[in-house]
């Protein structure tokens, strides 16, 4: 579905991907992993267009089969296509209430019984957001607010959901849960490309993953093979072995 | 042997400075002289709001309001002790009998308009970005309105005027120079440092054990010391000084200069309050033959627009050309 | 000082508390979706009065469609502000932004004086409404009765949209963190555009209204109302529409009352008054009444 071929980055004028290839198939979830400053937000970023790419190219397969390339496109158009993407940090808008979050996130849809749809089934998922419908986002707890921002992400209808560091500042127990229900929405047909500090639960959870080292991509493969890889470690230290 | 030379090479500018007044107070006629004194002066005026706002990054919009008074004070100091018996009768025994000449008094003036600082930054340097450039303004504006009805030590909305003419470039060309020195100093000192600090992040400069307040209402002070002493000056080249010679727009004026020279740079100030005051001048004759008022002032926004469009952070951006940085920085 | 001349005074602070509301929104709008002040916009209210002018006494329009033409030309002027001030300083420092929006301001007041005249212009309203009506102690015209209430209508209007229409939501969520709202989908240039429109509309209205109280304007006649509105909108707390309401309302009155109710010889203090309580209030208060805490935007 996703296909990225060596993409090149800089922020500033840093050079953060120094050309990298991945690729996402339809239904799978795909772990992209690495220490901090790897540039796996930036790949995120680039993909949704709140950065451009120095070189390369992203190719995007719609419903309708035909192939877009993303790096082309404004970043409402992306939205548009199904590509959600829930931000690093969660990104909730603290002063909205969760209701209106969950409106923000249904902004470009137009098909009122849907959108009823969705919300019964995002507060199928996570109950505990309907009880505080009212409440302002910025008072949810953290394991609450990274519910949200999913549940946003899904009110858009994503055919590719977008996660960056899903994990981040929250208990075990919380992000636990959080993964099984990733899982669940993968099962109804929701493709996820995932990026994790956390590697032996994203590795856990995804199909297949890539390990991003300073810029470029050092291992692809199945997770399961990932995760017993010696390598894998190598990468979180940066280079350093134990 | 290079820091000497580059300290050789000043002493020279300056030097040559000083031969330039004399061949221009004696060849330049009245009206191009007045305009270069004017120069001098929003020099003055540029680079010592550029302590307050560009070094430290405080919006402030009081700076005209510490001109009036440094220009009052000195104006009253230096006036004729018989005509003061008949236009400020309210002033206190002592200072009715003494007339002070032009050096002391203009000190005084600074003095007093950093004393006015001290007063007003206590409360009000509290407050960030545009609550600060409002209480600023406040300021500004209680300041005129004090002056305004003060009359029996100011002469209220009449102000004073036949003021000594006591100005010219012998006098504004050494305190264009002493503004520099003073700003340049600052800037490449570790106290300059400090100020950036304050400016870039003030949670990391506080972190860092940087008094924050103590760091801004020095800014504040220092700048305000020059722009009373430029009141001063500009009350002595006027002849006259009323409450409203020092306005709001005065202020945007040199905000303005700051901004698009590049706030925090002192060659970017200098360069726009020359460019701006000379600009500014040079449209007033085409503006009066052709009877349409404004268009200077069209044009000057253009310019600004255009500039800031381009280097948003102004023509200098935060930074001295490399030519005027001392050596070790 | 009867209880009627205190009432007086209060319907007349609230009447030009309603103009510096009306204009104060738009500020505070401004400020809360791209964090940089709109000095310009006190110049919309100008050319809000001066549109009044011309189609209402100089081609004899009818008022409703006078009034419609205002909004119109508000949400028009304001939309060009923001194409020429606003959008290529997007990302840069906010005294920029003060900045480049200042000279716009510069350029509107010349070309004002450029092609009408820096000489003040005469202004009456409709018959109708200069009625004098009586209520209780208190009289004043049909005006000021229609001002307020229309100010209120459009107060409410713009309530409604901001937080119950999808275009609410959008520009809520552009105020708060604007690359989130870019993943939601949200044009945010399209937002950015909507609220400029919004807030020079309402200030052309402003303008028609203090053209229809005072009588008298000329091109520089946006500079004070502008100043203190943008007062008004620092007070309620910059990027707070209640905020923006309240400071509106407060400077009003504060400005009304200040020279009604004390005795005359301080009269002349009535500014520096004005403003000693503004300082006052931002010290207690030093994000203004309802403002949240100011987060820096890069």
């Amino acid at each position: 579905m996703l296909r990225i071929e060596n993409l090149e980055v800089y922020r500033g004028r840093t050079y953060v991907l120094k050309g990298i290839s991945l690729e996402v198939g339809r239904g799978e979830i795909v772990a992209l992993i690495g220490a901090n400053g790897a540039g796996k937000t930036t790949t995120l970023k680039t993909i949704s267009a709140l950065l451009h790419p120095h070189r390369g190219r992203i190719a995007y397969r719609t419903e309708t089969d035909q192939e877009l390339a993303l790096d082309r496109l404004p970043a409402e158009e992306i939205v548009r296509q199904g590509v959600s993407h829930c931000p690093e940090g969660r990104g909730v808008f603290a002063g909205l209430t969760v209701r209106e979050n969950l409106v923000a996130g249904a902004y470009l849809r137009r098909d009122k019984p849907g959108i009823r749809e969705d919300f019964q089934r995002v507060y199928e998922l996570f109950p505990i957001l309907e009880q505080r419908a009212s409440q302002t986002a910025g008072s949810l707890s953290g394991g609450e607010q990274a519910m949200l921002a999913i549940g946003r992400a899904l009110m858009a209808r994503p055919r590719l959901l977008i996660l960056d560091e899903p994990s981040l500042g929250l208990a075990p127990l919380i992000v636990a849960r959080i993964f099984a229900l990733l899982a669940e929405i993968n099962a109804r047909g929701v493709t996820i490309l995932l990026v994790e500090q956390n590697a032996i639960m994203a590795l856990d959870l995804s199909h297949r993953a890539y390990v991003l080292e300073t810029g470029r991509v050092t291992l692809s493969g199945a997770s399961s093979a990932i995760a017993c890889d010696e390598a894998v470690r190598r990468a979180y230290l940066g280079g350093q072995s134990r | 042997m290079r820091i000497q030379r580059k300290t050789l090479l000043v002493v020279v500018l300056i030097l040559a400075g000083l031969g330039g007044v004399a061949v221009a107070q004696r060849s330049l006629n009245d009206y191009v002289l007045s305009l270069v004194n004017f120069v001098g002066i929003y020099i003055i005026l540029a680079v010592s709001l550029n302590i307050t706002n560009g070094f430290t990054g405080l919006f402030s919009l009081g700076h005209p309001a510490f001109m009036a008074i440094g220009g009052y004070t000195t104006a009253i100091l230096t006036f004729p002790v018989q005509r003061k018996a008949y236009f400020l009768a309210g002033l206190p025994e002592w200072l009715a009998r003494t007339e002070v000449p032009f050096l002391p008094s203009l000190l005084v003036g600074g003095v007093m308009a950093s004393l006015a600082a001290l007063i007003v930054g206590v409360p009000v340097l509290r407050l960030r970005g545009h609550y600060l450039a409002v209480a600023t303004l406040g300021v500004l504006i209680i300041v005129q309105v004090l002056i305004t009805n003060l009359e029996s030590v100011t002469r209220g909305p009449l102000g004073l005027n036949g003021l000594p003419a006591l100005t010219d470039l012998w006098w504004v060309f050494p305190w264009v120079v002493v503004t520099l020195f003073v700003s340049w100093k600052i800037k490449f000192s570790s106290f300059g440092r400090t100020m950036l600090s304050v400016r870039e992040d003030d949670l990391a400069a506080e972190c860092c054990g940087v008094n924050l307040f103590r760091t801004r209402l020095a800014a504040l002070v220092i700048g305000a010391f020059f722009a009373g002493v430029a009141g001063g000056l500009w009350a002595h080249l006027v002849t006259a000084i009323t409450p409203k010679s020092f306005s709001l727009v005065l202020a945007f004026t040199i905000v303005v200069m700051v901004v698009v020279g590049g706030a925090g740079s002192i060659t970017g100030s200098v360069v726009a309050a020359v460019v701006f005051s000379v600009l500014t001048e040079f449209f007033r004759p085409m503006e009066e033959r052709l009877n349409i008022y404004g268009l200077g002032e069209i044009f000057m926004a253009l310019v600004m627009i255009f500039i800031l469009i381009y280097r948003p952070m102004g023509i200098f951006g935060p930074r001295e050309p490399r030519l005027l940085k001392p050596d070790d920085a | 000082m009867t209880g009627g001349y205190i009432t007086q005074q209060i319907v007349n602070g609230l009447i030009l508390g309603s103009m510096y509301a009306l204009v104060a929104i738009g500020f505070t709008m401004i400020y809360g979706i791209i964090r940089l002040i709109n000095f310009a916009h006190g110049d919309v209210v100008m050319i809000g009065a001066f549109v009044t002018l011309g189609l209402l006494q100089i081609l004899g329009w009818p008022f409703w469609l006078v009034s419609l033409c205002v909004l119109a030309a508000g949400a028009f002027v304001g939309l060009c502000i923001e194409r020429t001030a606003f959008r290529p300083m997007r990302g840069a420092p906010q005294v920029t932004g003060f900045i480049t929006s200042l000279a716009v301001s510069i350029m509107i007041q010349n070309l004002g004086i450029v092609f009408v005249s820096a000489q003040p212009r005469n202004f009456t309203f409709p018959g109708f409404l200069q009625q004098l009506l009586r209520v209780g102690p208190v009289s004043f015209r049909a005006v000021d009765l229609v001002i307020m209430a229309t100010a209120l209508v459009l107060m409410a209007a713009l309530i409604l949209l901001v937080r119950k229409t999808r275009l609410g939501v959008g520009m809520r969520a552009t105020a708060e963190n604007l690359d989130v709202a870019r993943l939601m989908g949200i044009n945010i240039n399209r937002t950015i555009m909507a609220t400029f429109a919004v807030g020079g509309a309402l200030a052309a209205v402003a303008g028609l209204m203090w053209g229809g109280k005072f009588g008298q304007i000329d091109p520089l006649l946006g500079f004070v109302p502008g100043l203190k509105s943008f007062v008004a909108a620092v007070i309620g707390g910059v990027g707070s529409i209640p905020g923006a309401i309240c400071g509106g309302y407060i400077l009003g009155l504060a400005e009304v009352l200040f020279v009604g109710l004390l005795p005359p010889i301080y009269s002349a203090f009535r500014d520096a008054f004005v403003f000693g309580t503004l300082i006052l209030i931002l010290l207690v208060l030093p994000n203004g009444l309802l403002g949240k805490r100011m987060e820096d935007r890069a």
